[in-house]
């Protein structure tokens, strides 16, 4: 299908502020009579508040006001709480003071006489689990969502049993099957069984999570850096304790969240509560680098074991798979889970068993980060396929195209259920690439040594579940005969909350020159949307502009029809006018029609909304009825079957056996994406996302001190992102670019599994350069390879986490 | 991620009080080791003991908690910030970063890491780039300054690499987009046509956590034939 806006590269509205600098950022906020927070973060990995004296603090000039444990909501544990009395990571706020100046606040907290009282404490989770090991919180060490708050142990036999190499496997919390795993490994070709690690790594926004706030007529303004506009709204409003009416709320930039801000978290409601206790004087929390390692999440790491049976021709015909997750010391986000589903989608294993325990650790708190569980689940299984294909003698591509979902996906099974999916096109994205990079005549070169250099060629797969639906649209053409599109996508940098509005655009036929978008605030008047997180923006907000916009075309051919006479079907839109279908020179321009929706009022002009509607989108559009004609909608177009958004990548690289360094020459990935709405968007993405994925594959983690607790990854230097000496200068894109079925232009989202694409196709990559030898830890460091090179033992224990 | 349900903290939050007693027969910490009495471990010691702490922020905290007595030297300084002459009143521990966002109001200039090592910060001091987190404003006394807001024309056309940068859609996220410009811009005021390796070297120092490295290389190379 061709369209006019949708597939073609355009300039999004909000680069030029990004960059002339003139683009606001939560912490560019300013107000006269600003006071400035800090926190007092607990020393201690695990400890209990026992008493808080603050009468120094308040001696201090400048003092003005503190926030302690008991003043502010406590979630039911292991939640976060805003502040903590029982701080269970090193880092954890425990108290808040705003003073005049920042330097008077840091000063008033030195001064602040806090009694904590240790309590044990543990940062691997293997440990806790053992019979007697210690719990991270008071109430236990088992959680998640969907699984109660419980202390597990495993017995001393599990242990036992195990040894030192290999996973234990104690009662798992959770556990699913389909088929028949005994039965299919006892007919399998080659079996492959590995126990793994992957470590956790911070997030690390660029844009550490400061946050502003006041007071006033009875509404709290908050700036905060978040993902999702709309989305975030009740959730923060509900941490400050007010309806979401009464809050103000500005998300118009993100300084980067890659899951770490998906919506509203506790750090962002802090200014809105110290302000209030000010009487609503502006606060301003500066949140420093190694703040936001401490309060940004982190990507969960795991321990975890895994089998897998495959017939002669490379068929996976069964999986059993165990994760031991770490959680951090909240709930945390369900990674777990996603091992088990991304398993099933990107490998569709006939016969499959998961078993899962997610374990509370004394570490920062565990939140989504880029394809959480998915991309691990890539970088742990993607080198045993290259493993049995070794063993099989059979071509790393084969081996993935023969398991890869394909065709449209019709016999694409997804999870524990063995559900559909909407469309799935893994296959040709591996097709697709592997022509476009030429695998077959690199493949033949791989391991060629140069000197101490050897070259090697790796692939790697992701998936991420890619869209939802039942969210709402909202736009609003002006007497001028401006549309403005109404969207509460926030800008996390993907230009997505600007290709979702284009198809409301599309479908009025709309010049794009005479389109505003309405975001970055609730004062735009934005519609209930869903948040900017796990890759379903483009899915689930076309659907809602494609249904905003169609509800506006109707009220435009019905305004049409009532103006010239005939039937709504006699009319149709074209150069923004109304025109009969039977007689060019009849028509109406979309400003005129405006004009009379506001004379018609009702459902014309937004004073009356469908019911169904949500009640944020319901007063947005309060604020905006009898200014023009509205058209608003829930997305109630029919979805059946999980989205996915998958992905593949290859990559060339050079390895030094002698130093252990590496060299990228070539990189291309392939994004299952559905119909390409915006082509700079996509290369953006699969480009970002490889460098994300570099990083994940062999610098990224978390390494805590197992005596203390005390983090050693807290910096960017110490956290390792990839910079641009790290990098090809050039990487290659490119895209399926079939469309999906279940949306109205084709759309699916894009982002997280071309993390994981790259990431594992560098893994699999630096195990071709050292002849086959699987790690079974990510991240794959330095030191690690210069070990292997040289015939070393690894300095890690086989299990061993958070650890260099 | 199939189900979204809005997050709902009401449903999370309960009224309990925050500090509670601890459970009768809660673990109690085995794991301590005894200290031997290094600095390192003293400090560890002070801070992990249980009992009162102090002036804990000193070792964790980040805003400097050097008290160098700013009242008695000149906390005056004229500083020349794009093209114009700006008397500043700062004390003699400040960093150019704070001075620019906190009394000169231009806040463009970003602070990621207030450490050196992320880049958002970079101006140009008399045309060469630098980490103004890292730099103290008495220390730029009488050079020329840059920064983001002073690298577009005055009359608001962009700078060449400005353009490039969105014709490229150089920036995701934007946070580091105005250092990622200035190093670019300071790179061409001495170098107008390098070479891919050679921009690749000078952006170095430029982090950015989106990974737009790829795009931005590429706004700085089309930047080179227009500069």
């Amino acid at each position: 299908m061709s369209y006019r806006l949708i597939g073609k590269d355009f300039t999004p509205p909000d680069l030029e502020a990004k960059v002339t600098g003139t683009a606001r950022f939560s912490e560019d906020f300013r107000a006269d009579g600003m006071a400035f927070i800090r926190i007092l973060s607990s020393p201690m990995p695990h400890a209990q508040v026992k008493d808080i004296d603050l009468s120094k603090a308040e001696r201090v000039p400048g003092f003005l006001a503190a926030l302690t444990p008991e003043e502010v909501k406590q979630p039911a544990p292991p939640g976060q709480p805003i502040l903590s009395a029982e701080p269970a990571y090193v880092g954890q706020p425990v108290i808040a003071i705003a003073a005049e100046t920042e330097q008077a606040a840091e000063d008033a907290i030195a001064a602040v006489d806090v009694e904590l009282e240790p309590l044990a404490f543990c940062v691997d989770p293997l440990e806790s689990l053992k019979p007697g090991g210690p719990n991270a919180t008071l109430g236990g060490n088992i959680s998640g969502r969907g699984i109660d708050y419980q202390e597990v142990k495993w017995t001393g036999r599990d242990f036992a049993v195990a040894g030192d190499e290999r996973l234990p496997m104690g009662n798992p919390v959770v556990e699913w099957n389909f088929g028949d795993i005994d039965k299919a490994f006892s007919e399998a070709a080659v079996v492959v069984e590995e126990s793994i690690v992957h470590a956790s790594n911070a997030h690390h926004a660029m844009e550490p999570r400061s946050a502003a706030a006041y007071w006033e007529n009875g509404k709290c303004h908050v700036w905060g850096s978040t993902q999702s506009t709309a989305f975030a709204q009740p959730s923060l409003a509900t941490l400050i304790g007010i309806p979401p009416s009464d809050l103000v709320f500005f998300a118009e930039f993100c300084g980067g969240g890659f899951g770490g801000k998906a919506a509203s978290y506790p750090l962002m409601a802090l200014p809105a509560l110290m302000s209030k206790k000010l009487g609503g004087r502006p606060c301003l929390i500066r949140v420093s680098r190694a703040e936001e390692y401490y309060n940004g999440y982190a990507r969960a790491g795991f321990q975890a074991w895994a089998k897998m049976g495959f017939r002669s021709d490379g068929r996976l015909i069964a999986a059993d798979v165990y994760v031991v997750q770490d959680l951090g010391s909240t709930s945390g986000f369900w990674d777990f889970n996603n091992v088990g589903s991304a398993t099933t989608i990107v490998f569709q294993p006939e016969n499959m068993r998961f078993r899962a325990v997610p374990v509370l650790t004394n570490t920062v708190p565990k939140g989504a980060q880029r394809g959480p569980g998915e991309n691990q689940t890539a970088n742990m299984f993607e080198p045993l396929l290259d493993k049995a294909a070794r063993e099989l003698g059979i071509d790393r591509l084969a081996i993935r195209t023969i398991n890869a979902p394909g065709g449209g996906g019709k016999d694409a099974k997804y999870g524990k259920d063995q559900g559909s999916v909407t469309s799935a096109y893994l296959r040709e994205a591996l097709e697709k690439g592997a022509e476009r990079f030429r695998w077959a005549e690199r493949a033949a070169r791989s391991g060629e040594r140069n000197g101490s250099k050897v070259r090697a060629v790796g692939i790697g797969q992701a998936y991420h579940s890619a869209g939802s639906n039942g969210f709402d649209g909202l736009v609003r053409i002006t007497p001028d005969g401006v549309l403005h599109i109404h969207t509460g996508v926030g800008n996390l940098g993907t230009f997505s909350y600007a290709s979702t509005s284009r198809v409301s655009a599309e479908v009025l036929g709309y010049d794009w020159d005479r389109c505003v978008i309405e975001r970055g605030g609730t004062a735009r008047s934005i519609p209930w949307n869903l948040g900017q997180f796990g890759s379903n923006t483009n899915f689930t907000m076309t659907r809602t502009n494609w249904v905003a916009a169609t509800d506006a075309k109707n009220k435009l051919l019905a305004i049409g029809a009532m103006e010239m006479g005939g039937e709504p079907e006699d009319y149709d839109l074209a150069d923004e006018h109304v025109v009969a279908r039977a007689d060019g020179s009849k028509r109406m321009s979309f400003a005129d029609c405006a004009s009379k929706a506001m004379a018609l009022g009702g459902g014309y002009d937004g004073h009356e909304v469908p019911e169904e509607i949500n009640p944020l989108t319901k007063a947005a559009v309060a604020a905006i009825a009898g200014t023009g004609l509205i058209g608003v909608a829930k997305d109630t177009l029919p979805k059946d079957g999980t989205v996915p958004a998958l992905a593949a990548g290859f990559i060339e690289i050079e390895l030094d056996l002698e130093t252990g360094k590496w060299e990228i020459l070539d990189y291309v990935g392939v994004a299952d994406c559905g119909t390409v709405i915006h082509p700079q968007g996509v290369a953006a993405q699969v480009r970002g996302g490889a460098v994300m994925g570099f990083g994940l594959a062999t610098s990224e983690r978390h390494v805590y001190d197992p005596a203390y607790g005390r983090p050693g990854a807290r910096g960017l230097y110490q956290a390792k992102p990839k910079t641009y000496l790290d990098v090809p200068v050039q990487m290659g894109w490119d895209a399926v670019d079939e469309p999906d079925p279940q949306n109205p232009i084709g759309a699916k989202g894009i982002g997280e599994p071309l993390e994981g694409a790259a990431s594992s196709a560098l893994i699999c990559a630096i195990s071709e350069a050292l002849g086959g030898h699987i790690f079974n830890r990510t991240p794959v460091v330095t030191d690690m390879i210069v070990n292997v090179a040289a015939g070393r033992p690894q300095s890690h224990k086989p299990l061993q986490t958070n650890c260099e | 991620m199939d189900e979204f349900g809005p997050y709902d903290p009401a449903v999370d939050y309960t009224s309990e009080p925050a500090i509670k007693e601890l459970r009768p027969g809660a673990r109690e910490a085995t794991n301590w080791k005894p200290l031997n009495m290094t600095r390192r471990n003293f400090l560890r010691g002070v801070v992990c003991s249980g009992i009162v702490i102090a002036g804990a922020g000193y070792v964790f905290s980040h805003p400097t908690k050097a008290r160098a007595d700013t009242r008695a030297v000149d906390r005056l300084v004229s500083l020349t910030v794009n093209g114009r002459k700006r008397q500043v009143d700062a004390p003699p521990n400040e960093t150019l970063a704070y001075t620019l966002r906190y009394r000169l109001g231009l806040t463009g200039t970003k602070i990621g890491c207030n450490r050196a090592e992320c880049g958002a910060c970079t101006v140009m001091a008399d045309g060469v780039s630098i980490y103004s987190c890292s730099t103290l404003t008495h220390r730029l006394r009488g050079k020329e300054i840059v920064t983001i807001e002073g690298v577009a024309a005055p009359d608001g056309t962009l700078h060449p690499v400005q353009q490039a940068f969105i014709d490229e859609i150089g920036p995701q996220c934007g946070f580091c987009t105005p250092g990622q410009v200035v190093a670019a811009v300071a790179l061409l005021n001495k170098n107008a046509n390098p070479t891919v390796d050679e921009a690749r070297l000078a952006m170095s120092g430029n982090l950015c956590r989106c990974g737009a490295y790829d795009h931005y290389l590429r706004g700085v190379m089309k930047a080179a034939g227009r500069a």
